[in-house]
């Protein structure tokens, strides 16, 4: 049954995108490591952390795509299960800076010190222990994503409704977590990381283990999405996307299935924050910002949506135009973010995958015959607006998406 | 309960009204097993939100609907009620346009439909025997790679049909089965629909007159949200008020 | 009533009638004032009285200051220059003017002494000038200034005002100080003492609980449970008061939401979109205001105090073009992708911001108040400060306004006929496309009224409207769609709920609250409060 799954899951483009990751989680440490700096293919170790990073956003791109492009729910609240995996990490690595703060605490971090707290908090404990934290990271997010959607998706919040609840959610997490009596170290966060497992962060082979960590866990979740989105399942999940109701005529709880999206999702999510915060070195609220998650999306639609490839393509060339915009005009860049929002939105639906499919698979089309086209957004929209108008406002059903 | 036991869909004084606006009055229908029966009516006579009501899209504010003689479907949600065996083809034809004809009756096809048992499912040589036999029943096994979408108007008809016949529910509830058929599609679907009903209940809402003639089955005509007349499509045509409501003269 | 009022004038003016020869006594020494003062310094004790006599015989308020002083010690004369001062702590003060005087290097100071009978003279002149004044507003303020400083030795003259009293307010005054007086004094016995009870608990205002926590200390047995119930009563009226107080901060917070949530609720609602970008439609209107205001400051200033109100109209205006301007170049393009026209509306949020950031800089801006909308009134023991109080009656006028034209003008008519069945709108020959944006053009321009609004409670800076979308969302989310009278509720729910979780959860907690206790609500009610019903919306 699993192979069966496993076989479907790695189609021909699957393949690809997952050999090309494993080669880069090898070939890009190797190329730090074994290359003496100064010589020809040499990759300097600030920037294997700024490739790790990308890929963890990369990650988290993917996750969203799996919700938004594949079952056509648009969270606005990634973000928030992002941080929450990074403040799992942070908070192991935390742990781990054992009697080395400025305090010199043994088992408390500088800012419980400085807030006069007088023992850990419970929910600290258990996270000097990094597979109880590894856990934490896949917990936290999912069961907050599981209880969110349970109740979400069972009272039907579709559509905008739903984006702007997740919205909320994020905006919830954000004061929260800017409380210091929270105990999750307020506005300043988590940071002045020392170890982990053992080792110093900020070592050159950490940060080369954490690149290859980060591209194989790319890879995987590749792999984790191919396998759901080739399946039935999947094919149920773009049913809910194009159609709802429909798709609950046929006998198929639609809340379940957005439901194990959406969880499925968020772990991921969560996973991409726990590999970001050892290698940016710090966790703090702003992770929370709601526009963090929307920039998320526009990651995920540029590079394409309903595709594997498209949030990973995506994910990476927001993020170099964001680091080469903030580095040369930062003043600009949120000009050129927003203007991005708005070309996406209108001449680019369907991200760079979708153009390169139309420019190349164009012309295969046109070799291959009479092979039939999937209706272009804008077909699909005038589509829905000729048979069903009545309904803009009112029901948020996801439109057919394309 | 005796009065109900030997029924498939047994609707009782139900009514619901949007605000203030009584969609369905009272109205009281009884479909036996294997029977069909024929809705016809006015536009806004009810019909749509009859289905609705059957089907747990609406819930009634009054009255009963039970389904296999015991089966309150008014505690139930849609998903609930399509896996109890109640099968709906739209007055609009929804099928799956992102995905291919195939696709849909994989899809519809009777097999669990829990999450892992989704997640992991293989069809079987029995499910593609399946899924072939209804493509070629409802004609399209030549375009099953195709995407839905790219189907014309009666095509989609007739793979929301085929989706029902996947589905191999007890009772099938077809709602203008046949708008934007030609001529012999339409005789084509009076005789495939008269064919399921020999298993199973079908009730069918149309206002083609010559296509509930070919069906030949017992006709109820609803008006305001009420049983207006019931019969055969003669006795219910020959009712002056029917002619005078609906039919005209 | 008249005869009465009539009758009092003539006995008020009977002592100046019958004895002209007091009336311009008094006068004389009213011109005296200085000099008699001067004299209590080489004065004999019988001298004194009779300067305190003549002192009081003016009626000058500006004689009060010396007299206090004399009686309570403090009136001092320096030998050397002969003046008298007040000593208040460790400066002398002139007695008349109350300004600090530099003493000479060679002062000799000594005090004035005055004798027990002086002192009641004294007293019963200080009270008699106040007490007993013909303005009634001195007389309170003399009441008051009993309660405040009770003392058993002014009871008779408690009484006697009192009786002689005829206006209500100043009669409640004197009663509860005289009330207070003899809670406190324990020589009283206990039945006048625990009747005194209740009326210091209606009369002493906000002291009440105070004075009579303290007047616990050390009461008798018997008096206690009377005390204590009195407290308990003041309590639960002080709760109803702090809570009304919480409505009311919660109502001038809903109306702000009102404000920023209704253009929301309309293009979403009519339009299906959600406008992002709304929360700096209400930012440029608060620039639009300060530019105004700056405008006017420099070329009319005679005109500042109406600045706001010539604001109004160029914030609409400004935000209704730049809203049209939005629905024809972006969203149109976009209908029927209300995830998309989200996004793209987001982005162009981005820009605008980033926009006012580059030309007003990311500091903040002032507007200033009009003089109208300064300062803050007392409304039976509430405090309402005028600016909340015209947001309040601001945010209702758009309301009913916004009503008046959704539902007896034209285009509301159309847009009402989109909102519930665009195609058929269109078949009916409305120009669907116009009425999108005009409704878009519309609630921007509300945004931008909102944006008047704000600059009185909060800083403008290119942030502004960030701190109101997400709240202005709960608001459309909670209150539904189709109906402006959900938003309505919607919008004062959410405030008031709002101002009543804060002293309890704090103002962050009580937030987080706040949106938790929304997204439960919606489980409930997926469209909101008041949502449509029907088939229409189930298609």
């Amino acid at each position: 049954m699993l192979t069966q799954a496993l076989f479907r899951a790695l189609d021909k483009k699957a393949v690809w995108v997952i050999g090309i990751f494993l080669a880069v989680a090898i070939l890009v440490p190797m190329a730090n490591l074994l290359i003496p700096p100064g010589q020809f293919g040499h990759v300097p170790t600030y920037l294997v952390s700024l490739m790790g990073k990308y890929l963890a956003y990369a990650i988290l791109a993917l996750a969203l795509d799996l919700v938004w492009g594949y079952c056509g729910i648009l969270s606005l609240g990634h973000g928030a299960f992002f941080a929450l995996g990074g403040y799992a990490m942070g908070m192991y690595l935390m742990r781990q800076i054992g009697s080395r703060g400025v305090y010199g605490n043994p088992v408390l971090p500088d800012f419980m010190v400085f807030l006069n707290y007088s023992e850990l908090p419970w929910f600290w404990l258990g996270f000097d222990n990094f597979w109880f934290a590894m856990l934490m990271v896949v917990f936290v997010p999912g069961l907050l994503a599981f209880v969110f959607g349970f109740f979400a998706f069972r009272s039907r919040v579709t559509g905008v409704y739903l984006s702007i609840i997740t919205q909320a959610m994020t905006f919830a997490l954000l004061l929260a977590f800017f409380r210091n009596d929270m105990g999750f170290g307020g506005n300043n966060g988590l940071t002045d990381f020392k170890d982990i497992l053992g080792v110093p962060v900020q070592a050159q082979t950490t940060r080369a283990t954490l690149f290859a960590a980060t591209a194989i866990t790319l890879a995987l979740s590749v792999l984790v999405c191919s396998l759901i989105v080739n399946s039935k399942l999947g094919k149920v999940m773009v049913a809910v996307r194009d159609a709802e109701s429909r798709t609950r005529f046929l006998g198929y709880r639609v809340e379940y299935v957005k439901l194990f999206a959406f969880t499925v999702s968020a772990i991921m999510a969560g996973i991409a924050g726990a590999l970001y915060v050892p290698q940016v070195g710090i966790i703090n609220p702003s992770e929370f910002d709601p526009a963090n998650s929307i920039e998320v999306v526009i990651w995920t639609a540029v590079g394409g949506r309903g595709t594997l490839i498209g949030p990973i393509i995506g994910a990476i060339v927001v993020n170099l135009g964001k680091s080469w915009f903030t580095t040369t005009l930062p003043e600009l860049w949120l000009f050129a973010l927003g203007a991005l929002f708005i070309f996406t939105t209108l001449f680019l639906p369907k991200g760079i995958v979708g153009l390169w499919n139309q420019i190349f698979g164009a012309r295969k089309t046109v070799a291959a015959g009479d092979q039939p086209e999937a209706p272009t957004p804008e077909q699909s929209a005038d589509i829905e607006r000729g048979e069903d108008p009545s309904s803009f406002g009112h029901e948020a059903q996801p439109k057919p998406a394309e | 309960m005796s009065a109900h036991t030997d029924t498939m869909l047994y609707l009782d004084g139900v009514s619901v009204a949007f605000d203030g606006f009584k969609a369905i009055n009272n109205l009281s229908i009884i479909v036996k097993p294997a029977e069909m029966l024929a809705i016809i009516g006015p536009n806004g006579a009810g019909k749509t939100t009859m289905m609705d009501i059957i089907t747990g899209k609406t819930s009634p504010d009054a009255g009963q609907v039970l389904f296999d003689g015991r089966t309150d479907l008014t505690k139930l949600d849609e998903a609930a009620i399509a896996n109890l065996g109640i099968g709906r083809k739209f007055q609009k034809p929804t099928v799956f346009e992102s995905h291919t004809v195939w696709d849909n009756l994989e899809m519809a096809l009777k097999k669990p439909r829990g999450i892992f048992s989704t997640l992991f499912y293989t069809a079987s040589e029995d499910d593609i025997a399946r899924i072939t036999e209804i493509l070629e029943t409802v004609r399209l096994i030549a375009r099953k790679d195709e995407l839905a979408a790219n189907l014309s108007h009666g095509q989609k008809q007739w793979l929301e049909i085929g989706m029902l016949l996947a589905q191999d529910p007890k009772l099938l509830l077809v709602d203008e089965p046949v708008a934007g058929m030609t001529d012999s599609e339409t005789e084509e679907t009076a005789k495939l629909l008269r064919e399921i009903s020999q298993t199973r209940s079908v009730v069918v809402v149309e206002h083609d007159m010559s296509f509930v003639r070919d069906l030949g089955s017992r006709v109820v005509c609803l008006a305001e949200g009420s049983v207006l007349a019931e019969g055969s499509l003669d006795q219910v045509s020959a009712n002056p008020v029917v002619i005078e409501r609906y039919l005209g003269r | 009533m008249l005869i009465l009022r009539a009758l009092r004038l003539v006995l008020l003016a009977l002592p100046f009638l019958l004895l002209p020869n007091s009336a311009i006594r008094a006068q004389e020494a009213a011109t005296d004032i200085p000099a008699a003062i001067q004299a209590m310094g080489e004065a004999s004790l019988k001298e004194l009285q009779q300067i305190v006599a003549d002192l009081a015989a003016t009626g000058s308020d500006s004689v009060v200051p010396a007299l206090t002083a004399l009686g309570a010690g403090n009136l001092y004369l320096d030998e050397t220059s002969g003046t008298v001062l007040i000593e208040r702590g460790s400066t002398y003060l002139d007695p008349i003017s109350g300004e600090p005087v530099e003493l000479g290097a060679d002062a000799d100071l000594s005090k004035i002494r005055v004798n027990n009978g002086l002192r009641r003279d004294i007293a019963a002149a200080l009270a008699g000038m106040t007490l007993m004044s013909d303005n009634p507003s001195r007389r309170l303020t003399a009441a008051q200034g009993f309660l405040a400083n009770p003392d058993p030795a002014n009871i008779p003259l408690l009484d006697e005002a009192i009786a002689a009293e005829t206006d209500a307010n100043v009669l409640k005054a004197m009663q509860a100080a005289r009330a207070v007086t003899i809670l406190g004094d324990g020589e009283q016995s206990v039945e006048d003492r625990q009747a005194a009870v209740p009326l210091v608990a209606s009369g002493a205002g906000r002291n009440a609980l105070t004075i009579l926590n303290s007047a616990l200390n050390g009461a008798p047995e018997e008096l206690v449970p009377t005390i204590h119930s009195a407290i308990a009563g003041l309590e639960q009226e002080r709760a109803i008061w702090g809570a009304l107080q919480n409505v009311w901060f919660g109502l001038s917070l809903g109306s702000v939401l009102l404000l920023a949530a209704i253009g929301l609720a309309i293009t979403f609602g009519v339009m299906g979109v959600i406008n992002m970008a709304h929360g700096e439609m209400v930012m440029l209107g608060a620039y639009t205001t300060f530019i105004v205001q700056l405008v006017i400051r420099q070329n009319f200033p005679g005109l500042l105090d109406y600045s706001l109100l010539i604001a109004l109209p160029c914030a609409f205006l400004v935000t209704g073009a730049i809203g049209v301007g939005i629905e024809r170049g972006i969203i149109r393009w976009l209908y029927g992708r209300p995830l998309e026209t989200l996004l793209a509306t987001w982005g162009l949020s981005l820009i605008l911001q980033q926009t006012v950031r580059s030309i007003f800089g990311p500091t903040n801006q002032m507007v200033i108040a009009p003089t109208w909308m300064a300062g803050s009134t007392e409304f039976f023991g509430l405090s309402i400060t005028y600016g909340r109080f015209w947001i309040v009656i601001f945010a209702l006028i758009v309301f009913f306004m916004l009503l008046l034209i959704l539902n007896r003008t034209p285009l509301g008519l159309q847009m009402r006929a989109v909102t519930q069945n665009r195609r058929m709108a269109s078949a009916m020959g409305i120009r669907t496309p116009f009425v999108d944006a005009m409704t878009f053009g519309l609630g921007s321009g509300i945004a931008g009224l909102a944006g008047v609004a704000l600059t009185q409670i909060d800083n403008i800076s290119p942030n502004l409207g960030q701190n109101y979308i997400i709240d202005s969302f709960m608001v459309v989310v909670f209150g539904g769609v189709g109906n402006l009278w959900g938003t309505l509720v919607g919008a004062l729910t959410l405030g008031v709920a709002n101002k009543f979780l804060e002293p309890y959860a704090g103002a962050v907690l009580g937030k987080i609250l706040i949106l938790v206790l929304i997204i439960l609500f919606i489980q409930r009610r997926p469209r909101g409060l008041f949502a449509l019903k029907g088939r229409a919306v189930e298609q």
